[in-house]
């Protein structure tokens, strides 16, 4: 197996993540399109552990994983009270601190 | 080309293939539940890659933490947030074009980059990674940010209770 066989596909999701996060305005399909993005790093930094012969990669990945579950935890409370003030979870309505 | 690279090379255009129509969908879909659905394939077909790269403890803990809790989380996110399930105009915004622009620019460096970079880099594996030597790492040398997560989660944990919670 090449090393760029991986490397391209985490590159293909990572930027599925961000069209998501770019044009998605519900809050909820923003935090999936986070976690897609998260998971593509992890990808890599796995790809990159193995070609290194390093478990430093895999263990990498394991705070990663570790990182997005508290991510998505905070982030699913501060939707439920976005959507609990505003009736509503539309980002283009959160528009409070637009300049 | 040996038979065992022709068939981590099979499975690896199978499962490649599966999370990039997957992942797709998942960004253009109308309905916020399917595309969660699809968000647990990307990250099933990422466990599987963990597999092929011979990181076992990892796929096994993406699979619990991931598709276990992380997707179940967010479907209870999408009922309590009673998100509407209709056409792709009511969860897209307007800059779509611009975004799609953004994401094929990224994906066009971040391509020439890889590519230029790596390109005669070859993984050539055949055994298992021990979980044994994953832990070793843990709890050796990389002891003091496996605390330091421990602590951030009891931090999001307490945060997102009292974020959450009725006053």
């Amino acid at each position: 197996m090449l090393l760029n066989q991986f490397l391209l596909l985490s590159a293909v999701l990572f930027c599925l993540g961000v069209y998501g996060v770019l044009a998605r305005k519900n809050a909820v399909l923003v935090l999936m399109s986070i976690e897609l993005m998260l998971n593509a790093v992890n990808i890599n930094l796995v790809a990159f552990g193995a070609l290194h012969d390093a478990v430093a990669g895999q263990v990498f990945a394991l705070f990663v994983i570790t990182i997005a579950a508290a991510e998505v935890g905070v982030g699913l409370a501060i939707v439920l009270l976005i959507f609990r003030n505003r009736a509503s979870i539309d980002l283009d309505e959160v528009d409070l601190m637009k300049g | 080309m040996s038979e065992t690279a022709t068939a981590q090379n099979v499975v690896f255009a199978i499962l490649a293939l599966v999370m990039i129509a997957a992942g797709f969908r998942l960004v253009t879909t109308g309905n916020v539940v399917r595309a969660a659905l699809f968000l647990a394939m990307v990250l099933a077909g990422a466990a599987g890659l963990f597999i092929l790269l011979a990181a076992e403890f990892l796929a096994w803990a993406q699979v619990l933490v991931y598709i276990g809790a992380v997707v179940v989380l967010l479907l209870f996110g999408v009922m309590l947030t009673r998100a509407p399930i209709g056409t792709e105009a009511e969860l897209d915004n307007d800059q779509r074009g611009l975004a799609a622009l953004v994401a094929l620019f990224l994906l066009g460096a971040l391509g020439a980059v890889l590519y230029d970079a790596f390109r005669d880099q070859t993984l050539d594996i055949t055994s298992v990674q021990r979980t044994a030597a994953v832990s070793d790492s843990i709890f050796g040398t990389y002891v003091v940010p496996f605390e330091v997560a421990s602590v951030l989660l009891l931090a999001a944990l307490v945060g997102a209770v009292s974020l959450a919670r009725r006053d």
